[in-house]
C-alpha cells in the first residue's frame, strides 16, 4: 500500500516557539492514525501545517507522492486534504446549509452532498437551516466535520473533535464517525481522550514537546507506554509493572 | 551563558544625555532670535515651529494613542477664531493666544466623551465631519464675514518688528512648552499606560490600565496643541478664512509630517516636521505636483515605510535619543547585549 | 405647508442618492473592515471619465458608463492588490492613511488634468435633468426617482447576491473569518479583490448620478465620502439597507435644514449625524434609537 501522506523533518516555528521539530511520519490510505499528547505538544499546530494554514520553517509535506508544502490552504483543500479545526470554526452567522454548501463548492468529485452528511449526522436536518450560532456544541461539531466532508477530501484531519463537548455528545459523534470510519477514508485525529483514540485508531503518535515520542499499531500501545511518553518519563529497563 | 549578577535600570544613556544637552543648548539659541536672524529667517522659524506641534500632537493622537483623526483642522480652526474672538472682547493679543488654546481644549473635553467610544474609522472620519460643523458655525459669526473672512486686526498697534519677535517667542514658548508636556507625559505613569494600550487595549484594560481616561488625556492634549496652532498662524498670517483654516488639507501635512517621520516617536514627529518645512520651502511653488507628491509620499511610506525615516534609523541603529524608556543593563563576567525595555 | 411637504419629498430622494453613493462604503466596510477613505475621491474620476468619454464620443453618460464601468473594475483590482491588501496587514490604522494619501493624489491628478472648473452630466440627458412629475403642488423630479430606484434595485442586487450566489457566500464566509475559508477550499485574497471590484462598479454608477444631479470638481469627493459615511454610520453600520435608510434620514434633515435656513442644509445633516452617533454610543438602555437600529439591523 503506498502512503497517501508523508512528512518529513517537519519543523514549525509559534512566533519564537519551536513548536515541532523535526517531526516525521507517514500514513497509509485508509489507515486512521490518533495523535494524542498533552496541551502544547505540538499537534495542532502540527495539522494546521499539513492543512497549510501555517508555515512550516522547515522540513517537507508529500500528499499522494508529490510535494505540497508550497500549497497555500485553499489549493490542499482541492488536492484532497481538509481540517476540522480545533474550535470548529463555523460561519457563524451563516446557516448550516450555506456553511456545507459553500464546502460542497469547492468543485472535488466525490460520493459527499448534503443528503449524504445528513445520513451520517441525522440530527442536523432539522436545524438545516439555523444559524450556525444557535447550535449546541455537538450540533456544531457535526457540521464542522460535515463542512469538510463536503470538499471530498482523501484525507481528512479531525482536531480535538471532543473538546468543550458533553461526554453524550462525544459519543454521539464517533458513533456517526463509525460509518464514515469504515468507508476507508484516511483520518488523522487528534484527540485528549485517550479511551477514544485507542478504540478507534489503527495506530497511535504520541508527541512531548514537539516531537513525536512514541509510535505505534494500537495493539503494541499499552496504556502504559502512553502514559510514559505522554509525561515524558523514561522508566528503566526491566523496571515496571 | 551565566546568570546576571547585577541588573541594572536606567533611564538615561550617553546618547540620551548627549542629545538631551544639546537639544536644550538650541532652545536657547533659538531664544536669541530675532536678535541673530532677520524677519524673513523669524518668520520661516515660526512656521517651523507650527509645524513641529502640529506633528507632534498629531503623533500623540495617533502614535501614541491609537486615534487616527482626520479632522485636527477643527481645533486648528477654532483656536484661530477664539484668538480673534478674545481679541475683539479687548484682551491683549499675544495673551489670546494662549487663552484661546486653552478655551478650545476645555471645549475638546465633552466632545472626547462620545467621540473617543467610536471604533477607528468612525472616529476618523467622525472628527471631519466636526470640523465641517465647526467650519460652518463659525462662518454664522458675524465677525467672520462668512467665507470672505476677516483680519487679526488688534496686532497691527505693535510695529512689524516687535510684532515678528512676539509672535516667534510665542511659537517658540508653546512649542518648548508643548514638547515638555508630552515629554513629562511619556516619562510618567501615563507614559507607560500608552505603552500598554498601544500593544494590547484590552490586555492594558485587564490589568487596570485606565484606557479611556488615558485616550481622553491625549485626546484634549491634541485639541489644545492644534488650538495653539491655528492660534499662531493666524497671528503670524494677520487674515482668517475659515475655509483655509478649516480645511482638510492640514490633516493632509499632519499625516504626511508623521507618517514620514516616524508615527510614534517623539524624534520621529519632530524629524518629520522638518522634512515637510523643508519640502515646502522647495517645492511649495509647484502646486498641485506639490500636493500630489505630498500624497503619494504619505501612500509610499503607509505601505512600504510605515515605520518612518526616524523609525527605520532606530530601528536600524537600535538608538533612542531621548529618555523616555527604560534600559535594563546586565552585568555579566563577559559582554552582554543591552536590551531595550518600552520606549516611545 | 406644501413647502415643508416639497422638502421632505426631496430628502427621501436625496436620500436615494446617498445610499447610492453609500453602499459602496458599507460594502467594503462589511466585507474587509476597511474604511476607503478615498471612496468619494473615486466617485468623482468616475464622473470625470464618464464626463470625457460623453463629451468626447458625444454619446450619452449611461452609455459612456459602460466603458467606465470595467475600467472601475480594474481600478478596483489595483486598489485592493496594491493598497489595501498590503496595508490591511499592517494594521487598522495603515488603510486609513494609505487611502487618504491615495485620495490626495487622485483629487489633485484630476485638478491638474481638469482644472478648477465645475463639471456636469446635466447637459448630455436633456430635460431628465430638471423634468418632474407634478402631484398637486409637490414636484417630484424625474432624476431623482430613477436615482431612488437604481439605489433600491442596486441594494436588493447586492443583497441577492451576498445571499444567493457562491461568491456572495464567500464573501460573507470571508468577512467573518478570513483565515478559515482556506479551509474549505476558499481564496481569500481573491475573494476581497472581487468584493472591491464590485465596490467599484457601485461607485461608478454613484459617480455618474452625481454628475446628472448636482455639478463636480477635482475636489469633490471628500464632501462625497463624509456624505457616504454619515448615510452608512446613520443607518448602522452593519448593513446594506440601513444605507437606504440613513441616506433616507440625512437627506430629509439636510432639506428641511435648507427650509430654515440656507447654510442650514449642511449644518442640520452633521448636527443629525453626531446625534445619532451619540445616541448609539451612549444610550445603555433599550431606547427608540436603539430599539431603531436593532429593528434595522439585518441578518447577513
Amino acid at each position: 500500500m503506498s502512503d497517501i501522506l508523508a512528512v518529513e523533518q517537519l519543523d514549525v516555528r509559534h512566533g519564537l516557539l519551536q513548536a515541532v521539530r523535526g517531526v516525521s511520519f507517514s500514513v497509509t490510505k485508509g489507515e486512521i492514525v490518533a495523535f494524542v499528547g498533552a496541551n502544547g505538544a505540538g499537534k495542532t499546530t502540527l495539522f494546521r501545517t499539513i492543512a497549510g494554514a501555517h508555515r512550516p520553517t522547515g522540513g517537507r509535506i508529500l500528499f499522494e507522492g508529490s510535494d505540497v508544502t508550497a500549497l497555500p490552504d485553499y489549493r490542499r483543500v482541492q488536492q484532497g486534504i481538509a481540517l476540522v479545526p480545533e474550535g470548529r470554526r463555523l460561519f457563524m452567522q451563516m446557516s448550516v446549509r450555506e456553511n456545507l454548501q459553500l464546502a460542497g463548492e469547492v468543485g472535488r468529485p466525490g460520493r459527499w452532498d448534503v443528503k449524504a452528511v445528513l445520513e451520517v449526522f441525522p440530527n442536523l436536518a432539522a436545524r438545516i437551516n439555523a444559524k450556525a450560532g444557535n447550535l449546541s456544541g455537538g450540533e456544531q461539531q457535526a457540521t464542522a466535520i460535515g463542512r469538510a466532508l463536503m470538499t471530498n477530501p482523501e484525507v481528512l484531519l479531525l482536531d480535538e473533535i471532543s473538546l468543550g463537548l458533553s461526554p453524550a455528545a462525544v459519543g454521539r459523534v464517533y458513533e456517526s464517525l463509525k460509518a464514515l470510519m469504515e468507508t476507508g477514508t484516511t483520518i488523522l485525529l487528534v484527540e485528549q481522550d485517550l479511551n477514544r483514540a485507542l478504540s478507534v485508531a489503527h495506530r497511535v503518535i504520541c508527541m512531548l514537546e514537539g516531537n513525536i515520542a512514541a509510535e505505534g499499531p494500537v495493539e503494541e500501545m499499552t496504556r502504559e507506554r502512553i502514559m510514559d511518553a505522554y509525561f515524558g518519563l523514561h522508566r528503566a529497563a526491566g523496571a515496571g509493572a | 551563558m551565566k546568570a546576571p549578577s547585577i541588573i541594572h535600570v536606567e533611564r538615561w544613556t550617553p546618547a540620551s544625555v548627549a542629545a538631551t544637552t544639546g537639544a536644550l543648548a538650541l532652545i536657547v539659541i533659538l531664544a536669541f532670535g530675532p536678535m541673530l536672524f532677520g524677519i524673513n529667517g523669524i518668520e520661516k522659524l515660526t512656521t517651523l515651529f507650527i509645524y513641529v506641534i502640529l506633528a507632534v500632537m498629531w503623533n500623540a493622537l495617533a502614535g501614541y494613542g491609537g486615534l487616527i483623526s482626520v479632522g485636527q483642522q477643527a481645533f486648528f480652526g477654532l483656536g484661530a477664531y477664539a484668538v480673534l474672538r478674545l481679541a475683539n472682547f479687548g484682551i491683549n493679543p499675544f495673551l489670546s493666544l494662549f487663552i484661546g488654546a486653552i478655551l478650545v481644549a476645555i471645549v475638546s473635553l465633552p466632545i472626547s466623551s462620545f467621540m473617543l467610544r467610536l471604533k477607528a474609522g468612525e472616529f476618523a472620519i467622525g472628527m471631519w465631519v466636526l470640523a465641517e460643523l465647526a467650519h460652518l458655525l463659525v462662518n454664522l459669526d458675524g465677525l467672520i464675514n462668512g467665507e470672505t473672512g476677516t483680519s487679526f486686526i488688534e496686532l497691527n498697534r505693535y510695529a512689524a518688528p516687535i510684532r515678528h519677535a512676539l509672535i516667534y517667542w510665542s511659537a517658540l514658548a508653546a512649542m518648548v512648552g508643548l514638547l515638555g508636556i508630552v515629554f513629562m507625559l511619556l516619562r510618567s505613569r501615563i507614559g507607560v499606560s500608552i505603552q500598554a494600550i498601544r500593544d494590547n487595549e484590552d490586555a492594558a484594560e485587564s490589568i487596570g490600565v485606565k484606557v479611556f481616561a488615558t485616550k481622553r488625556i491625549i485626546f484634549i492634549l491634541a485639541a489644545g496643541g492644534a488650538a495653539m496652532a491655528g492660534a499662531l498662524w493666524v497671528a503670524s498670517a494677520i487674515t482668517f478664512q475659515p475655509k483655509t483654516y478649516f480645511s482638510v488639507e492640514w490633516t493632509a501635512y499632519m499625516i504626511f509630517m508623521v507618517l514620514v517621520g516616524g508615527i510614534g516617536t517623539f524624534e520621529g514627529a519632530i524629524t518629520g516636521a522638518v522634512i515637510f518645512f523643508l519640502i515646502e520651502m522647495w517645492f511649495g511653488a509647484a502646486g498641485v505636483w506639490y500636493l500630489i507628491g505630498l500624497g503619494g509620499t504619505a501612500l509610499i511610506f503607509a505601505l512600504f515605510l510605515p515605520r518612518g525615516v526616524w523609525g527605520t534609523v532606530e530601528d536600524r541603529l537600535h538608538v533612542r535619543l531621548l529618555p523616555v524608556g527604560y534600559r535594563l543593563r546586565l552585568d555579566h563576567e563577559t559582554d552582554a547585549p543591552q536590551r531595550d525595555g518600552p520606549a516611545a | 405647508m406644501t413647502d415643508w411637504i416639497n422638502s421632505i419629498v426631496q430628502g427621501v430622494l436625496l436620500g436615494g442618492y446617498y445610499a447610492l453613493i453609500a453602499c459602496g462604503l458599507a460594502f467594503m466596510f462589511q466585507v474587509m473592515r476597511i474604511i476607503n477613505l478615498a471612496h468619494g475621491s473615486l466617485a468623482v474620476l468616475a464622473g470625470f471619465a464618464i464626463w470625457s468619454i460623453a463629451g468626447h464620443f458625444g454619446i450619452s453618460p449611461f452609455l459612456a458608463l459602460l466603458v467606465v464601468l470595467p475600467g472601475m473594475a480594474a481600478v478596483g483590482w489595483l486598489l485592493q492588490r496594491g493598497v489595501l491588501e498590503r496595508s490591511a496587514r499592517a494594521g487598522l490604522l495603515v488603510p486609513l492613511l494609505a487611502t487618504f494619501g491615495l485620495a490626495i493624489v487622485i483629487d489633485n491628478v484630476l485638478f491638474e488634468g481638469y482644472g478648477a472648473d465645475t463639471r456636469s452630466l446635466a447637459p448630455f440627458i436633456d430635460t431628465l435633468a430638471y423634468d418632474s412629475w407634478a402631484i398637486g403642488n409637490i414636484y417630484i423630479g424625474q432624476l431623482s426617482v430613477l436615482i431612488f430606484a437604481v439605489a433600491v434595485a442596486m441594494l436588493g442586487s447586492l443583497s441577492l447576491f451576498l445571499s444567493k450566489t457562491h461568491l456572495g457566500r464567500a464573501i460573507r464566509a470571508t468577512a467573518e473569518d478570513p483565515d478559515t475559508v482556506g479551509l474549505i477550499g476558499i481564496n481569500a485574497r481573491k475573494v476581497n479583490v472581487f468584493a472591491t471590484m464590485i465596490a467599484m462598479l457601485t461607485v461608478a454608477i454613484a459617480g455618474m448620478f452625481l454628475g446628472m444631479r448636482a455639478t463636480f470638481m477635482p475636489y469633490s469627493g471628500g464632501a462625497q465620502l463624509v456624505f457616504a459615511f454619515e448615510a452608512t454610520v446613520i443607518g448602522g453600520s452593519g448593513s446594506l439597507w440601513g444605507t437606504l435608510i440613513g441616506g433616507i434620514i440625512l437627506g430629509v434633515a439636510q432639506t428641511v435644514g435648507a427650509q430654515i435656513n440656507p447654510q442650514g442644509f449642511l449644518i442640520a445633516g452633521h448636527l443629525v449625524f453626531l446625534i445619532v452617533l451619540v445616541a448609539r454610543v451612549s444610550m445603555p438602555f433599550p431606547s427608540w434609537p436603539m430599539l431603531f437600529s436593532w429593528l434595522r439591523r439585518q441578518p447577513s
